[in-house]
């Protein structure tokens, strides 16, 4: 597969201050990437960089085969074919729905583009809102706006910056769903940024883990989720809590967590581990003689988050179902399941 | 409402039978008034959409060495009154100015050798009011700049659009309702705009007025000018109001975050080139002649006779101030408390005085005074065989009174924005807290009322100073005023002598020009 987009160990500096430094990165045809990470990590800027906002300090990217943007190079955003849909769909006030969509089509004919237009705004569902104004819409009904405005140029790639959230919350995963389905029809090769792995998981076929202007792990949704390569990304993606445990060399944990199978550990750890522990590695078993007293409890509807001590301590939380309700400050008995736990050495 | 008379007076003389003088007037000059205050408003509206959307632009959205100094020195034309910009530049340009003489000397010519725009013509009023109103679309405008989220202007250069293309395309189309509502403020003054055009001998309506008036002896006919003059104004305010409703829909959320263009090498110096041309033209260049005008001739100028006039108009400007406040906040709080619909309708058409001409409320306010002296006049004659001729008419009470009209919307807007501060929360909860109404007042509302109470007595103040055809009409018999000394002054050609009263206007005119530097200083603060 040929790659669309490439990112070169690119780097942008304000000053001294570095946004982001030597990521790469790259997205084949067709492909939807995600930037994930927390605020200021730097992933908006490497997205703006893409469109031709900010100038690159080091690095290049490419699209399609052609630099875009180099140390010495950047193609002013106006020339490069690259559709954004911004944070808060950035939609001109001025303009209808058919305009707005029109606007970046100014250089075909009439007709061509009165059809393009149609095309979009069927599209994205839109047919009967054409000649409504931007602040007649509804939240999710302007971001289809901005969604289709971007696509209507045919760029070679669509980049997406926060594109969820403005809008409520129980719309987001159901939007983000909608928007891959649109995409992946129409083989869009696209690029978000997001700081909710939910939007990623929903969206990506691939994201890039940024922390502290670097990326830090690239990988599948399921791989980042249960193949987390440091500890930011195991505390940053999904529910857990991340413990240290003695082992010794036959693979016994220590605080009776039971053991691991040498095999599948590293060769060169000490006699610590750090455990990443998910809520759902603790599982509730009536007749077990592991009783861990109860710190804290969140219902969640179907289910109960509990948050269990061990001995020494540290907490490890417990997802079980909802009838399960036990009063704080007792015990619950619970089995351990370490099969898909993840493994850092200690300190 | 008795500030709403004048107004509706004018509108009732519509009614009145058109006099021969009216017919003579459609044959004559009627028409001369109208294409000539709409050529007034078309320059005049066209010379201030160029200087305040390019003000606008430079120091909103561009980054150059002066940016700052000048985001508050383009606002300091407004200190400067039009009928005194138009003087002073005649005072430069005309014949026997310096520009004028040293090209003559430089080049050898005498008169008629060359040619020299005229500046007391149309062309001239409307350099000189574009010069001094332009502030107003920029204040506007520049906010609209401001406010404008960045993204929009990415997404047009994302989708294909070149900076000047999303110039013109984008970042001008979404500001248009701060333009159209700058623009409409901006033809208001110009209607209302006595001293220029009389200056100058352009027949506008408001020379026309006066024509009528004093040359003609017709105050109906006069009124029915004014009423005419009405007719364009409400126009102009419908279209101020249609924009600020639609300025509601065009505020986009978030990412308010403003980066600027860095103009560089030699953009920069055409940027603060321009920069400084503006207020060039419009400030440093007439404040400075004024400056060596009144230097000149202090000695002789500077005598009791210029200390009555100081006088006058500080106590007229005080107690007008003063009134004005006290009636706006009456209202304020009026409309606060009962919310009616028809206190509303009242505070609506009290605060439309602003947008009247001064000559126009001065007709308006001048023609049910006079009828209420003749009727005293004639009721005293009959009961008592005393006649009390105008008790009214020419007093300063009356003049006080044109001017509470004329100015109380300036007051009532700043008291009204201070009072909106006032959430009905925090009534609520001093009462809860045990204070009583009276103890509310006191101890919230006034301290958070001070400031704005303060700058509406400011703005009035100011406003009246400047106050020109008003004060002509309705000042009592051998009452002179700084503004009206001053046009008498230059009317007569002592252009010279009449730098002193003017300088003093201009300087009072700086301190508001200073509150509202400070409140976009705050402003830019919170963008940036």
């Amino acid at each position: 597969m040929n790659n669309q987009l490439v990112i070169n160990e690119v780097t942008v500096a304000y000053g001294n201050v570095a946004a982001i430094s030597n990521a790469s990165f790259s997205l084949a045809e067709g492909e939807i990437g995600c930037l994930l990470g927390p605020s200021g990590c730097g992933k908006t800027t490497l997205l703006r960089a893409i469109a031709g906002f900010e100038p690159l300090t080091k690095g290049s990217v490419s699209l399609h085969g052609q630099s875009i943007s180099t140390v010495k190079y950047t193609q002013a955003p106006e020339d490069r074919a690259v559709g954004m849909v911004f944070q808060d769909f950035a939609l001109f006030p001025h303009l209808n729905v058919s305009k707005n969509i029109g606007f970046g089509l100014s250089k075909m004919p009439t007709k061509q583009r009165d059809d393009r237009i149609s095309e979009m705004l069927a599209l994205v569902s839109l047919r009967n809102s054409a000649e409504k104004f931007p602040h007649e819409l509804s939240g999710g009904q302007q971001q289809r706006v901005a969604v289709a405005r971007a696509l209507a140029p045919n760029p070679q790639i669509l980049l997406l910056d926060e594109p969820f959230s403005n809008l409520d919350a129980e719309l987001r995963t159901q939007l983000a769903a909608e928007v891959r389905t649109l995409l992946k029809e129409n083989k869009v090769t696209a690029l978000m940024v997001t700081h909710d792995q939910d939007e990623a998981f929903a969206m990506a076929d691939k994201i890039a883990l940024l922390n502290e202007g670097k990326i830090v792990q690239i990988d599948t949704p399921y791989q980042l989720y249960h193949k987390p390569s440091s500890l930011f990304a195991a505390d940053f993606i999904g529910k857990g809590s991340v413990i240290n445990v003695g082992i010794d060399a036959a693979g016994i944990l220590g605080n009776n967590l039971g053991s691991l199978s040498i095999q599948t550990l590293p060769k060169d750890l000490g006699n610590t581990v750090k455990l990443l522990v998910r809520p759902d590695d603790v599982i509730y078993e009536k007749t077990s003689d592991t009783r861990l007293p109860i710190i804290s409890k969140a219902f969640l509807g179907p289910n109960y988050l509990y948050e269990l001590a061990l001995t020494d301590g540290q907490c490890v939380p417990c997802l079980t179902q909802s009838h399960i309700d036990i009063p704080i400050g007792e015990t619950l008995p619970v089995r351990f399941d370490l099969r898909h736990v993840v493994i850092f050495n200690g300190e | 409402m008795i500030v709403a008379i004048p107004v509706l007076v004018i509108v009732a003389s519509l009614g009145q039978p058109f006099s021969d003088a009216w017919q003579h007037l459609f044959d004559t000059v009627l028409s001369d008034y109208i294409s000539n205050s709409l050529l007034l408003m078309a320059g005049v509206g066209f010379g201030t959409l160029l200087l305040g959307v390019s003000a606008a632009w430079l120091t909103a959205m561009c980054d150059f060495p002066g940016r700052k100094i000048l985001s508050w020195a383009f606002l300091l034309p407004m200190a400067m009154p039009a009928y005194i910009i138009a003087y002073t530049y005649t005072g430069i340009l005309d014949f026997s100015g310096p520009i004028q003489s040293t090209l003559r000397v430089m080049f050898g010519w005498s008169y008629g050798d060359y040619y020299f725009p005229q500046i007391r013509s149309l062309g001239g009023a409307i350099c000189m009011l574009s010069l001094v109103l332009y502030p107003y679309v920029y204040m506007l405008v520049r906010i609209a700049f401001l406010e404008q989220s960045i993204a929009v202007l990415e997404a047009s250069r994302n989708l294909g659009k070149k900076p000047w293309e999303t110039f013109f395309l984008v970042a001008l189309p979404i500001s248009r309702p701060a333009i159209v509502a700058g623009v409409s403020l901006v033809l208001m003054e110009t209607l209302a705009d006595y001293g220029t055009v009389a200056y100058f001998g352009v027949s506008a309506f408001t020379t026309g007025i006066f024509r009528t008036w004093y040359g003609l002896g017709e105050l109906t006919t006069a009124a029915q000018l004014c009423a005419f003059l009405l007719l364009f104004v409400f126009a102009l305010i419908m279209a101020e109001r249609w924009s600020r409703q639609r300025l509601r829909f065009h505020h986009n959320s978030a990412n308010k975050k403003l980066v600027r263009m860095q103009l560089k090498g030699w953009h920069a110096y055409i940027a603060l080139l321009i920069g400084c041309l503006i207020v060039g033209l419009g400030f440093v260049i007439p404040a400075s002649q004024l400056l060596m005008w009144a230097s000149s001739r202090w000695q002789e100028n500077l005598n009791s006779e210029f200390l009555s006039l100081l006088f006058n108009s500080f106590s007229l400007a005080a107690i007008t101030a003063i009134c004005c406040v006290i009636v706006a906040t009456f209202l304020a709080y009026t409309k606060r408390v009962f919310n009616s619909r028809l206190e509303l309708g009242a505070v609506g058409v009290a605060s439309l005085g602003y947008a009247v001409p001064g000559t126009v409320i001065a007709v308006g306010v001048l023609i049910p005074v006079a009828w209420l002296d003749n009727k005293i006049d004639f009721l005293s004659r009959v009961w008592f065989d005393i006649p009390t001729g105008l008790l009214l008419s020419g007093t300063i009470g009356i003049l006080v009174f044109a001017y509470v009209v004329r100015f109380l919307s300036v007051s009532l807007n700043t008291v009204e924005s201070g009072l909106s501060a006032i959430k009905p929360s925090i009534d609520e909860s001093a009462r809860s807290l045990g204070a009583r109404p009276a103890q509310v007042l006191k101890r919230v509302h006034l301290p958070i009322l001070r400031s704005s109470l303060l700058t509406a007595t400011l703005l009035v103040f100011v406003d009246v100073l400047k106050e020109l055809p008003t004060t002509l009409i309705l000042r009592p018999f051998n009452f002179n005023t700084l503004a009206v000394r001053t046009y008498e002054l230059a009317s007569d050609e002592r252009l010279v002598d009449a730098a002193l009263p003017a300088l003093a206007i201009v300087a009072i005119g700086l301190l508001p020009v200073l509150l509202i530097t400070k409140s976009i200083l705050n402003e830019r603060a919170s963008h940036e």
